[in-house]
């Protein structure tokens, strides 16, 4: 068995999971706070995703960066970028795709703090920035490791955006549920069920670790 | 001198509401704010601290202005040299007692405060325990000493003690007048409980839909200044007993139960739970509803 799409997919999964983190935190309090009139536009976007089938992101993605469009040619005249058939493509894609993922734990977790502590915090003299990090997000631990996990997860389990955007170029976009489908349709399925079976196993250990720890199984490592 | 002009208009469960108040009391006063719920009186609190705004108004703090709409101007909380313990204590879940405090700490200030308050409210035991494993009453002294790290000029109390059971109650009361004269500060309580107003206060606002509707010194207040008796007690109906002619109430006043006669027509108007005042005047009690 080859283990490259394997790796190739947890490559994939962890970077975009830390990307996602990095953006979701501040958009998923920002959709809290905000009282914008933009807040319903921006949280059906995010939401998107969920709903949406993959192929239809997958398509617009590939259409939107093809070199022979405006962007896709602009990004790669000047920033020597190439979104389409490269695992750079798959990050972003992957990034959009599992926003939601990310983003409404991070966001329900924040909307379920008591204002008053957000309150005592500037009170007390404390910046915005100072409150989130300090106050705010050690708090809601469980609905950060909920998102990191579900981001994770189904990075790891996605095909249709990717399929579409990244193709099944071996080494570079040729992920464990591509390379799932592509033996099955060489009819080697034995090398297919290795790969499912792999992805079975760690998404069940994943999701379980999450639920042990949500529901305070595992005390010590929530506190 | 604290100057207070707040205008802002609420939406309450009841409809719209206009809260107005300008008040003005001196430094040191302990103030205290009665009403009913929804009757703007957190909404104030919040105002002071600078986590809402108001639509107009002005705040001047010692001399110092927090907040004056006309010039647009408007002092961050961060800024703002105030104390605030919430009703619901606001305590950071993540951390001991001890962080709790020290979250408090401004940057550079020394942290000998921290074991001044430990020590005045006697938390050295509970230092290293989360908010989670400790009592009601001992999450508001935490509160309490948290919002005095920063040495405030206000100390705004947002009903701290309601949730608490009345030993608890009286043991806090005193440990908030302790702090209040030791570190000379402005207090201002938001309570509904007359017997605590009447032993804390020196000014007591009665904010009623937004509006000031009454104000004064506590006891004249309450007592709507009819009564000149030389003795005065306030307590809770606990029973009413009708005798023949007379009727015998028996009325808790703070942990003691007294037993009153008054005259049976008096007896329509009260009833177990409601707040009395005992006024002995030469040789017959009176007893008159209050609150």
């Amino acid at each position: 068995m080859d283990w490259s799409p394997l790796i190739l997919t947890f490559e994939l999964a962890v970077i975009v999971t830390a990307l996602l983190l990095i953006i979701s935190v501040p958009l998923a309090y920002w959709l809290n706070e905000s009282k914008s009139r933009t807040k319903p536009i921006i949280e059906t976007l995010v939401s998107m995703p969920l709903v949406l089938p993959p192929t239809v992101l997958g398509f617009y993605l590939l259409v939107v960066f093809s070199p022979s469009n405006f962007l896709g040619h602009w990004l790669q005249e000047w920033f020597n970028i190439k979104l389409v058939f490269s695992f750079g493509g798959l990050v972003l894609a992957s990034v959009i795709y599992s926003l939601p993922f990310m983003v409404h734990p991070i966001q329900s977790g924040f909307a379920k703090l008591p204002d008053s502590l957000k309150d005592a915090s500037y009170v007390l003299g404390k910046s915005k920035a100072q409150t989130l990090f300090r106050v705010l997000l050690p708090n809601i631990r469980p609905s950060l490791l909920t998102g990191i996990v579900l981001a994770f997860a189904h990075t790891i389990g996605e095909f249709g955006v990717v399929l579409m955007i990244g193709g099944n170029i071996p080494d570079k976009t040729r992920v464990a549920s591509i390379a799932i489908f592509d033996e099955v349709e060489s009819l080697h399925y034995s090398v297919a069920n290795a790969y499912s079976m792999v992805l079975f196993a760690i998404t069940f250990v994943i999701l379980l670790t999450v639920y042990l720890i949500n529901g305070g199984y595992l005390q010590k490592f929530r506190t | 001198m604290i100057e207070l002009s707040v205008h802002k208009k609420l939406r309450a469960p009841s409809g719209e509401m206009q809260l107005s108040v300008d008040i003005n009391f001196p430094k040191r006063s302990f103030v205290c704010i009665y009403g009913k719920s929804g009757s703007g009186k957190t909404t104030l609190f919040k105002i002071i601290s600078g986590i809402m705004q108001p639509d107009r108004g002005q705040i001047v703090v010692n001399g110092k202005t927090w907040l004056k709409t006309d010039d647009k101007f408007h002092l961050k909380p961060q800024k703002r040299k105030v104390g605030f313990v919430f009703q619901d204590y606001a305590l950071f879940p993540n951390m001991t007692v001890l962080e709790n405090l020290e979250y408090g700490l401004e940057k550079g200030q020394s942290k000998s405060i921290i074991d001044e308050l430990i020590g005045l409210m006697e938390l050295g035991v509970l230092a290293d325990r989360k908010p989670d494993t400790i009592s009601g009453g001992q999450k508001q002294r935490v509160a309490l000493a948290r919002a005095l790290v920063q040495k405030p000029e206000i100390l705004l109390l947002d009903e701290p003690l309601s949730a608490l059971d009345h030993e608890m109650r009286i043991k806090l009361q005193e440990y908030i007048l302790k702090v209040h004269q030791q570190y000379e500060l402005t207090t201002l309580l938001i309570s509904h409980d007359v017997s605590e107003i009447l032993k804390m206060a020196d000014t007591l606002y009665h904010l009623d839909d937004g509006k000031i509707i009454r104000q004064g010194k506590p006891v004249e207040v309450f007592t709507r200044k009819e009564i000149s008796g030389k003795l005065q007690l306030t307590g809770e109906v606990v029973a009413v007993e009708p005798q023949d002619f007379m009727c015998l109430i028996t009325v808790l006043i703070g942990n003691e139960l007294a037993k009153v006669v008054v005259v049976r027509n008096e007896k329509e108007l009260l009833k177990p739970g409601d707040k009395v005042l005992i006024a002995s005047k030469a040789f017959n009690p009176v007893v008159k509803k209050i609150g």
